[in-house]
């Protein structure tokens, strides 16, 4: 007799479920849909930067034949915004514009030609404003305020002095304090951002698919801004073209469209240029960080001393979590007792900011790491061993009163200084070439949800019918990194059924349960939870059925996947008739499965302005950069990077790799190209062109390793493994070019012009100190 | 100014009437009914739309269809036969050379142009092809990974 076996599904490597959809050119974003009568819809936007709106004129537009609607901040009934405290924005700017390009009004036509032409028809006035294009403008004393319940331009300060700063810096053998500055940059995903709302003008209700990381909060906004019921919305996920944080709220343009179809009383495709996707932005603010540490001899640090200041836009969007992040994640990586924090989002006349991957924690990091690998070649220290002097011992609870369950940065460390040859080839890789090395982390999910209404944390729906095929229902947003095959895997592994019996259907608010979205690298340990909870339901179903039909006590039944059987001897059922069986008297199963974190994770118990950063369990990564500098141009080329991250249990090492080598990447574009730029306001970076992502051409290799410190509560042990590794980039590239040429940068990203000026006042400084040298002889 | 247009978009004969200033990718998306083919920026920045004309790799955002007259048009909507994936298409699929899924169906039809001539790249020559299109989620590692994988198939 064949030995039967459950069939397993975790751990090896998947390509993704939608892989041929997305192959064949079947995958439907949404730009794609398309119906006969559908009309157009475009946005009329701000050519000032602040000013007061003094009179909108839409009659001429309205009268153009051909339009069918055309929409002011009067059509919208409230604001919005992604946080419960902080919703100041609205879809077509109210009374006042405060940057270049905001949405003031729109109109839906029968075709892009008669939509342009009615939106050079609307009339505004406007009452021009002084406007701030810098944090330190915005701040100085006197400054108009963008919104007047926000004093000095301020949108949030935070400060945290836990432990003792001062006497830890008093131990220390060596005290370092560096200034960092790191430009905005912006996710510029593939897909530019687009909606397609259909209204159905009979029953009053909308569906639309927008291109959106978080449908359930589009969903809640709609409601919110056109004044009806959430039952009358139904909000479809279509594919989409890469999130990276910039879809983690509602946009405008979601709005927008919903807002059009109902006026138009109609089918309205929204679909905006890559001009008006930049202009959206909602990328990483630009940072301005102090940055002091405190180290013993041996590496280990005593105090953390920093603040950093944001320029996070126009309106709040997600800035108060970001400036909370920025400060609280120094901790949950290395053992740091006393640090001091005091962090400053500040509102400015440029396009808000909001949860770039990696949120709130990467620039932070960079100057961090940036600054003891300084401090390490002062003290004769290997940065290897810097890092290892100040570990933590899981499990822990931070100084924070972030909960640490599981830890592998030390194997990430082991495997990238093994890897990469650092202890043999460092130091000896000839001119103008050079190794630098950083850690990062990253959290697996807040543990409290943003709009806390006692529901579980994440639930799932397993539909079984009489054809035996599993129908795994998920709110959980798939934006390409996963989220649906992981899913799948994990029921699959549950019931030791082929992954091919389960079908994922993702995000149709009139399918599928509710999900907060796809951010904060949640989605893997609450939803993966959620999904293997679900499949223990169903399998206790199937078993109880099995041993039904077999005459034995439930305990007897042996669950071999396709087969249930009460022994060895035991030919026993095969699914389908175990499925059957379960239907007896039933009818089609319905299963749920849900998750929920643990109080402990939290966070916040010991001190207010630390509650933010709560997570169930941490991603760690170590990396190492290796790149050569022409010294001529001062153009870096990076040969090659070796990176380790520590996902807990790899879930899919395929999609584990893909997702570290895209996150390592994009840290590189930060690290050494990407920027926005504004001229009073006016964006000039705002194509594919002049905001420069990394082509396949300068793109290095990047190995990976996958570390598993599995985590207790993980589903099967794993953790985040979509952003973690991003941070670590930044600081082992200035790292690696310090040690390749003597300069240390502290301005990212590192361009050529920026580098060139470091060697050249290099250059200006050795031959100063020689000259005097020889004055001395 | 309109043009009768006679070409072949994927095998099949299409005669379309089409206005002058129509670029080639509105013509493939809202003509024809191809929405394959993507854009992803304002003209030439991005290769998302990149398509095959008379087996060359073309920014259909930077072609006017009158243009292709009498023209070999393929898109990756017509790339597989009798429903399987070509070795290119499993290249991407199963090396994971596409996530999001946006940037793939250029990339896709860069490398079937690379394959084509060079049935055997070097990882430069798989770079030199695809130089002219983004990919923003996978690092690009995988895509070289893919486009060996099919050429390795191919070959086989």
């Amino acid at each position: 007799m064949n030995k039967i076996t459950p069939i397993l599904s975790i751990g090896i490597p998947k390509p993704l479920v939608d892989g041929p959809e997305k192959t064949t050119g079947k995958a439907m974003f949404a730009a794609d849909f398309q119906v006969v009568d559908a009309l157009v819809g475009r946005i009329l936007r701000s050519p000032l930067a602040h000013a007061n709106i003094v009179a909108i004129d839409t009659s001429k537009a309205e009268a153009l034949p051909g339009v069918l609607a055309v929409i002011t901040e009067a059509d919208c009934a409230d604001s919005y915004g992604v946080l419960p405290i902080a919703m100041n924005e609205w879809a077509l700017a109210r009374h006042r514009v405060r940057y270049r390009g905001e949405p003031v009004a729109a109109v839906a036509a029968v075709d892009v030609a008669t939509a342009q032409r009615a939106l050079d028809l609307i009339d505004v006035s406007y009452e021009e404003l002084p406007a701030y294009f810098t944090a330190d403008q915005a701040r100085a004393q006197g400054a108009k305020l963008l919104h007047d319940d926000k004093p000095g331009n301020i949108e949030r300060e935070v400060d945290f002095d836990l432990g003792d700063v001062d006497a830890g810096m008093a131990a220390a053998d060596l005290v370092r304090e560096l200034d960092f500055h790191c430009a905005e940059v912006c996710q510029a995903q593939m897909e530019p951002h687009a909606a397609f709302a259909e209204y159905d003008a009979a029953r009053e209700r909308l569906t639309i698919r927008p291109s959106t990381q978080v449908p359930f909060y589009v969903h809640k906004m709609l409601a919110r801004t056109m004044a009806l019921p959430e039952s009358h919305i139904r909000v479809i996920k279509p594919h989409i073209g890469g999130g990276f944080g910039c879809r983690t709220e509602t946009l405008q343009s979601d709005l927008i469209a919903g807002l059009l179809a109902r006026k138009a009383r109609a089918t309205v495709k929204v679909v905006l240029s890559r001009e008006e996707t930049f202009i959206t932005h909602r990328g990483r603010p630009e940072t301005q960080i102090k940055m002091k540490v405190g180290m013993k001899k041996d590496g280990t640090i005593t105090a953390v001393d920093f603040s950093a200041q944001q320029r996070g836009g126009a309106y709040s969007g997600y800035g108060i979590v970001t400036i909370l992040y920025a400060g609280s994640l120094i901790y949950g990586i290395y053992d740091i007792v006393s640090a001091r924090f005091k962090g400053c989002r500040v509102l400015t006349n440029t396009p808000p900011c909001g949860a770039f991957r990696g949120h709130g924690t990467v620039k932070t990091r960079f100057a961090f790491e940036n600054l003891i690998d300084g401090m390490a070649t002062e003290l004769g220290l290997d940065p290897f061993a810097v890092r290892r002097a100040n570990l933590l011992v899981a499990p822990t609870m931070t100084e924070n009163d972030l909960l640490v369950n599981s830890y592998g940065l030390d194997q990430c460390l082991d495997w990238a200084e093994k890897a990469s040859g650092w202890k043999q080839r460092k130091g000896k890789l000839g001119p103008n070439k050079g190794l630098g090395m950083a850690c990062s982390h990253y959290i697996s999910g807040a543990s409290k949800p943003k709009h806390w209404t006692g529901e579980p944390h994440a639930t799932i729906h397993l539909r079984v019918d009489w054809d035996a095929s599993i129908t795994l229902l998920t709110g959980a947003a798939e934006i390409g990194q996963g989220s649906s095959t992981v899913m799948a895997q994990c029921v699959a592994e549950t019931l030791g059924v082929d992954m091919g019996r389960i079908r994922v259907i993702a995000s149709d608010s009139a399918l599928t349960p509710k999900d907060n979205g796809s951010y904060s690298s949640r989605v893997t340990f609450m939803v993966g939870n959620a999904s293997i909870d679900a499949a223990q339901n169903l399998k206790a179903l199937l078993i109880e059925a099995a041993a039904r039909k077999l005459d034995i006590p439930p305990a007897d039944v042996e669950c071999l996947g396709e087969v249930y059987r009460g022994g060895q001897q035991d030919q026993g059922l095969t699914f389908e008739e175990v499925v059957m069986e379960a239907l007896n008297g039933e009818g089609t199963l319905a299963v749920k499965g849900t998750y929920d974190t643990i109080p402990e994770s939290w966070g916040g118990r010991k001190y207010r302005g630390a509650a933010i950063g709560g997570t169930m369990a941490f991603s760690y990564a170590a990396q190492v950069v290796e790149v050569t500098v022409d010294p001529y141009t001062a153009e870096i080329t990076v040969d090659k990077v070796w990176v380790a991250h520590d996902c807990g249990k790899a879930l899919n090492p395929l999609a584990v790799e893909g997702q570290v080598q895209g996150s390592v990447w994009m840290g590189m574009g930060q690290a050494m190209s990407e920027e926005t730029r504004f001229h009073e306001g006016l964006p000039l970076h705002a194509n594919m062109l002049d905001y420069r992502v990394p082509t396949i051409m300068e793109s290095p290799p990047i190995e990976v390793g996958i570390i598993e410190a599995n985590d207790p509560h993980g589903p099967f042990g794993a953790k985040e493994a979509g952003e973690g590794s991003l941070t670590g980039f930044l600081p082992a590239l200035t790292n690696a070019v310090a040690d390749a040429m003597g300069v240390r940068a502290t301005e990212l990203p590192l361009t050529p012009d920026r580098l060139m000026e470091l060697l050249e006042k290099k250059a200006r400084d050795d031959r100063t100190a020689a000259n005097a040298e020889g004055k001395v002889a | 100014m309109k043009t009768t247009l006679s070409l072949t978009v994927n095998g099949i004969n299409r005669d379309d009437v089409v206005p002058d200033n129509m670029l080639l990718v509105d013509y493939l998306r809202e003509k024809a009914g191809l929405t394959g083919t993507k854009i992803g920026c304002d003209g030439g920045e991005c290769g998302a739309c990149t398509v095959l004309i008379n087996d060359r790799p073309r920014h259909a955002c930077l072609t006017l269809a009158a243009t292709c007259q009498n023209a070999k048009v393929e898109t990756v909507d017509g790339l597989s036969r009798d429903g399987r994936l070509t070795a290119i298409q499993r290249g991407f699929h199963e090396k994971l050379g596409a996530q999001c899924g946006f940037c793939t169906p250029g990339m896709i039809m860069a490398s079937e142009a690379l394959l084509r001539r060079n049935p055997d790249p070097s990882e430069a020559d798989i770079r030199a092809a695809l130089a002219a299109n983004i990919c923003r989620c996978t690092g690009y590692v995988k895509i070289i990974e893919a486009v060996q994988f099919a050429a390795r198939e191919l070959s086989a």
